[in-house]
């Protein structure tokens, strides 16, 4: 039987690991880590979960303490956020060379500087290129389903990848909503235990983790990396479909709403999707046709099926919650690559919003699609919602 | 009622807004309500004005955007009220003004300017007489739910009970019911 309960975005992401029970989880206990290893912290010293955890003495011992659990054969789990994300990057980037399926929920906030606390996703955007499979949620419901979902991900044979799996700070983190926590024994079933096929305690087989390999071998090691990329492609549909048994809901790359025969979409990530499918809905009473797509899978990110359902569409908004200063938003280049090998693309236009937790209301949303429907647009062109003149 | 239900309240840092706006999200959670309770965060000390936010609803929410218009608005501390528009995007005819205050109901009109429903209550007065606190936000809640009957009196107490049982002890809790209590008798147009 599942519960219904009333947690904050933490909070249920933390419901997932006790769930999954891991063998260690490193955090470095003060901002900028989450509340999600408080909660977890107290489930350990409750007795519920017999993790082993590590308080360090910075993120970037957290993570190495975390790669070193995940050697032995451990599951090992962290959690950050923003500066911690930035501070335990030289370890981050390491462990998908290493193969170590770490899970590691981030909530999602603003880097430095000016200083800020709030949400937008520079910190993991900034992760994109490492190796790291990324996953975002749109509440804290999705955020635990992801959680239980990328571990088994993570750790599946033809992945062996590290996971994050976001939230957006404050919004969903600190925020309370009904989430449902499924049967702790079907949950456990489903996560299972992680039995590695090699491992450093194994000393019957002793193998190398992280040796030197110059030029010789480094770029096959590689290339061997990305074919695990391409792997979780499809790993993460066939998880998701045993998932969807326990929990009800789909596990797709993106959400598709109200599409079928929209003319103007917007694609956006996370918390704000679900503000504005309240704005398609009550555009769609208008007799307006507009739909949202919502990425979930980001990396790797799922080029042909992104094209397939983007290139019907007349006039297509990208709405990105951080900055590639000098380039293309994150979330609007891969809309456009996507695109580039289409016969019709449609019309793009890239929006920027809610840097630094700025907020983004339903009004917002409205304005997008109204432009959109216009056809003042301008593919090379980036505009900004709510920026101050 | 309406759809979607929406409270604000306005306190100081240290008077327990945050957890007011989640005890009543809970109590209406118990209900079998959809709900959303969220604070808006800044650079954290004590007596900092604070805003936090209740969303009720009949069917899942979604929006993740602030509260803008209200349907009622809590506000700990009338000093507020000098410098933050605590009645923004409040409905003259529709919405409810609480403010914890000794003064009446005409006089935080003059103070407000606000010309629609208000009702006071001595929150603080109810707090340290009976937790020798200040800690309004319990009697603001008890306030809320007699004007606008969004939960039921029980629905709260079992919260209270349930998140203050282990940390405070029974006298404590007891005490904060009886302020609840208190406070939906004693609130005042």
């Amino acid at each position: 039987m599942s519960t219904w309960k009333a947690l904050t975005g933490a909070q249920a992401v933390a419901e997932a690991m006790r769930q999954a029970n891991p063998d260690v989880v490193a955090a470095y206990p003060i901002t900028p880590q989450t509340p999600i290893v408080e909660q977890f912290a107290s489930f350990v010293a409750n007795g519920i979960v017999d993790t082993e955890m590590i308080p360090v003495e910075s993120e970037h011992s957290a993570m190495s303490c975390t790669v070193g659990a995940a050697a032995a054969g451990a599951r090992a789990m962290c959690a950050t956020a923003s500066q911690g994300l930035a501070l335990m990057w030289e370890v981050v980037a390491a462990v998908p060379g290493l193969r170590l399926p770490i899970v590691m929920p981030i909530v999602n906030r603003a880097l430095s500087a000016p200083i800020n606390i709030h949400c937008d996703h520079s910190d993991a955007m900034g992760a994109t290129t490492i190796g790291w499979i990324q996953i975002y949620s749109e509440n804290a419901q999705e955020a635990y389903e992801n959680t239980l979902l990328a571990i088994r991900l993570a750790e599946h044979k033809d992945v062996l990848l590290p996971v994050m799996v976001m939230q957006d700070g404050f919004i969903i983190s600190h925020g309370v909503e009904n989430v449902e926590v499924f049967d702790d024994n079907v949950v456990k079933n489903f996560v299972g235990e992680r039995k590695p096929d090699r491992y450093l305690l194994d000393v019957d087989h002793p193998y190398t983790i992280g040796p030197l390999a110059l030029p010789d071998y480094y770029f096959e090691i590689k290339r061997q990396q990305e074919a695990a990329m391409e792997n979780a492609l499809k790993v993460y549909l066939e998880v998701g479909k045993e998932l969807s048994k326990i929990s009800g809901h789909d596990y797709p790359y993106f959400e598709e709403y109200k599409t079928e025969d929209a003319e103007a979409v917007i694609v956006i990530l996370s918390s704000a999707a679900g503000t504005a499918k309240d704005a398609v809905d009550e555009l769609r009473n208008e007799g307006k046709k507009v739909g949202l797509i919502k990425p979930k899978l980001f990396r790797p990110f799922p080029y042909k099926e992104m094209r397939k359902a983007l290139e019907k569409f007349e006039a297509i908004g990208v709405l990105d919650r951080s900055m590639a200063f000098g380039a293309y938003a994150p979330l609007y280049t891969e809309v456009r690559n996507a695109l580039f090998e289409s016969e019709n693309r449609p019309k793009l236009q890239s929006y920027i919003f809610g840097l630094g937790g700025k907020d983004i209301f339903k009004s917002d949303i409205k304005k997008v699609f109204d432009e959109l429907l216009s056809g003042n647009l301008n593919p090379e062109e980036q505009r900004y919602i709510r920026l101050r003149g | 009622m309406k759809e979607v239900y929406e409270v604000r309240m306005h306190a100081r840092a240290g008077q327990g807004a945050k957890s007011g706006s989640q005890l009543l999200a809970e109590a209406a959670f118990k209900e079998g309500k959809w709900i959303q309770s969220f604070p808006e965060y800044g650079s954290e000390r004590r007596g900092a004005p604070t805003v936090s936010y209740t969303r009720i609803s009949d069917k899942r929410l979604r929006t993740h955007e602030p509260i803008v218009n209200p349907d009622a608005v809590l506000v700990f501390d009338p000093g507020l009220a000098r410098t933050i528009d605590v009645t923004s995007g409040l409905s003259e005819e529709s919405g409810i003004l609480i403010v914890n205050t000794t003064d009446s109901a005409d006089e935080v009109k003059k103070q407000t300017g606000f010309n629609g429903k208000i009702y006071t209550l001595d929150a603080t007065g109810i707090s340290l007489d009976l937790l020798h606190i200040d800690a309004p936000n319990v009697p603001m809640l008890g306030a809320l739910i007699k004007v606008t009957g969004i939960v039921k009196l029980e629905s709260l107490e079992e919260v209270i009970k349930e998140h203050f049982l282990e940390k405070l002890g029974e006298e404590k809790v007891n005490k904060n019911i009886e302020g609840l209590k208190r406070a939906y008798e004693e609130v005042s147009k």
